[in-house]
């Protein structure tokens, strides 16, 4: 998603704006005319009852939920202004500038050194960067999510080794070499102890100065901590989006209230 | 949990075990560990049976007036000659070695393409359908492939080629292959399934194409299946009798083209052990043969073992 001649207009309020989304898997609509405007810049939290379609619709705007056969979406997605459904839009590019963590760290079977380097090999034509490079692709990454000193003796150990937090931390890194623009985050900690999470947030909180940065969780008090804006969803819609502090303290929608207050599961 | 019906069944047997007198159950417990010992003991058991009866079979002539040199150099087998009998195993070994790797420069790209698509493309019946077909045709017998290669590969062969002989080298090959080909699908499909779908999903969301995906995430996360799957396949090639003596035109001689038939060493066991004289010179060196068969075998699941564990170990990836 390079910038194009649409892209100039409100590129800078909005990174991501949904019109009337709909999503069914088979017969099931999970989401309900999702109309939503997320800002640049910043920590989106998305939050809401367990099924309510928070994943679902984070999924959309990589459209990594097009791999499922019975998924149909109407309505528009637009990123950088442009609308990721046109048929102009290349899946590949895309998802390069749209990075996805996963709820279960998934780095590959593969080195460490050859994670974070995967993305780059996958868009690069094969002798883009010199060794010398490369390494240094590596360590800024692992050294942007602090895992550089943890594992600059081990780079060719297999990250399917790594602890737990290790392993998300190097799921992220592996994202920035691409140098994306968005970064979608499904649940990141819900894998981490304490201080794995406390750990994720702080990095996540250094990101955001770079990236818009979209994070699903269901932990409400994670939500307060990192978010600047916050969406609550209910049964497949958007309930409420506002600055994070008003959705907590001063909810518009009783639904959000009994949520926030802890009356929903 | 009272739903569960097996565990209430479970558990009044487990209480009933108990129950058992110490002087009982001391009994019971050593005998079934003793079974389950000999289970396992038995496979090795067999084996070194088989082996032993082979040595104890091929010994005076290996051992003895065999030069172990001709064997294994010249092409000369002349095992029934009046004036002088010679072994030369040469161009059977060369025969082996030709449809075998023949076969598998077939079987390999069909038989992993097809265990992809299966695994990565098709979907709900057509995957179905594909998955009994191909179970189907690892059921065919051995000797119906033979009928297959003589009947209608063999002329096909003639009418496309103009050889002078339809049953021959490529023959045997394509026949060998696609008796492999069953196995390395249904293995290396197994393997490519038991790659867990988050790799999968990783490397979509970084923008790989689904290509991509399986040639840099499954190909590498699988190969230990996919090579165990490749294994089996050059197993089933190099053990394969019935199809090649029917298939391969049975001519002792170093092919020089696809289509100059050939024997190989099983096809020789295959057709000449009936007629050789039972403890005779020719009836020992059949069995010098198999137990060249026997290391050959021994030798491709060795190699496999080593490079299965050394591509597969742990610290580097
Ligand atoms: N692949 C799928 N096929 C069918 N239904 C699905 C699928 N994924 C999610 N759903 C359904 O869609 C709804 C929303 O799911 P999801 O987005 O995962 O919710 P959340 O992340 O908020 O817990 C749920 O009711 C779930 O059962
Ligand atoms: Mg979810």
């Amino acid at each position: 998603m390079t910038t194009g001649p649409d892209l100039a207009r409100g590129v800078d309020r909005f990174t991501i704006q949904t019109r009337d989304l709909n999503l069914w898997y088979g017969d099931f609509q999970a989401l309900k005319e999702v109309t939503v405007r997320i800002k640049p810049r910043m920590i989106t939290s998305l939050i809401g009852p367990s099924g309510c379609g928070k994943t679902t619709l984070l999924r959309c705007f990589n459209r990594i939920n097009e791999r499922y056969e019975n998924v149909t979406t109407t309505g528009e997605i637009r990123i950088f202004g442009r609308n990721i459904y046109d048929t102009g839009v290349s899946l590949s590019e895309l998802r390069k500038s749209v990075g996805m963590v996963f709820q279960r760290p998934n780095p590959l079977p593969i080195s460490i050194y050859d994670n974070v380097l995967f993305g780059v090999r996958l868009h690069m034509p094969r002798m883009t960067f010199s060794r010398g490079q490369k390494q240094e692709l590596v360590e800024t990454a692992l050294r942007d999510v602090q895992l550089w000193d943890d594992v600059k003796d081990q780079l060719r150990r297999k990250a399917t080794l790594l602890t737990l937090e290790q392993q998300q931390k190097l799921c992220l890194a592996r994202l920035l070499p691409l140098k994306p623009r968005i970064i979608l985050m499904d649940e990141p900690c819900s894998a981490l102890d304490a201080e794995g999470i406390e750990h994720i947030e702080e990095l996540v909180d250094q990101l955001r100065a770079k990236y818009t940065i979209i994070m699903v969780t269901h932990n409400m008090g994670q939500a307060r901590r990192i978010s600047q804006e916050c969406i609550f969803m209910f049964l497949g819609r958007i309930v409420e989006h506002g600055p994070t502090l008003e959705v907590f303290l001063t909810p518009r929608h009783k639904d959000t209230e009994m949520y926030v207050t802890g009356r929903y599961g | 949990m009272s739903a569960d019906p097996v565990n209430t069944r479970d558990r009044p047997t487990l209480r009933r075990l108990a129950a058992v007198p110490a002087g009982c159950r001391g009994l019971t417990e050593p005998l079934i560990e003793w079974l389950i010992r000999i289970c396992g003991w038995s496979a090795i058991l067999f084996v070194a049976a088989i082996f032993f009866f082979v040595l104890r079979e091929a010994a005076p002539m290996l051992f003895g007036k065999l030069d172990l040199v001709e064997f294994f150099t010249s092409t000369d087998w002349q095992p029934t000659s009046e004036v002088r009998q010679r072994y030369g195993i040469l161009a059977l070994l060369v025969g082996t070695l030709h449809v075998s790797l023949l076969a598998m420069a077939i079987a390999v790209p069909l038989g992993l393409g097809a265990a992809v698509y299966i695994s990565e493309f098709s979907r709900g019946r057509t995957r179905e359908t594909l998955k009994i077909t191909i179970e189907l045709l690892a059921a065919i017998p051995s000797i119906v492939w033979g009928f297959i290669a003589y009947m209608v590969l063999g002329p096909l062969i003639i009418r496309v080629t103009g050889a002078p002989v339809g049953v021959n080298l490529f023959n045997g090959s394509v026949v060998l292959a696609l008796m492999s080909v069953p196995i390395i699908v249904s293995v290396g499909e197994d393997a490519l399934k038991a790659v867990p779908d988050a790799y999968r999903e990783a490397a979509l969301a970084m923008g790989a194409s689904r290509w991509e995906v399986i040639v840099r995430v499954l190909f590498p996360a699988a190969k230990n299946g996919l090579l165990a799957a490749v294994l089996l396949g050059i197993g089933r090639a190099i053990g394969e009798t019935m199809a090649v003596l029917m298939a391969t035109g049975h001519a002792v001689l170093i092919p020089r083209s696809l289509f100059d038939p050939v024997r190989t060493l099983t096809a020789t066991i295959a057709s000449e052990l009936g007629e050789a004289v039972k403890g005779g010179d020719h009836y020992r060196v059949l069995f010098v043969i198999g137990l060249v068969l026997f290391a050959v075998t021994f030798v491709v699941n060795f190699v496999a073992d080593v490079v299965v564990k050394g591509v597969g170990s742990e610290r580097r990836a």
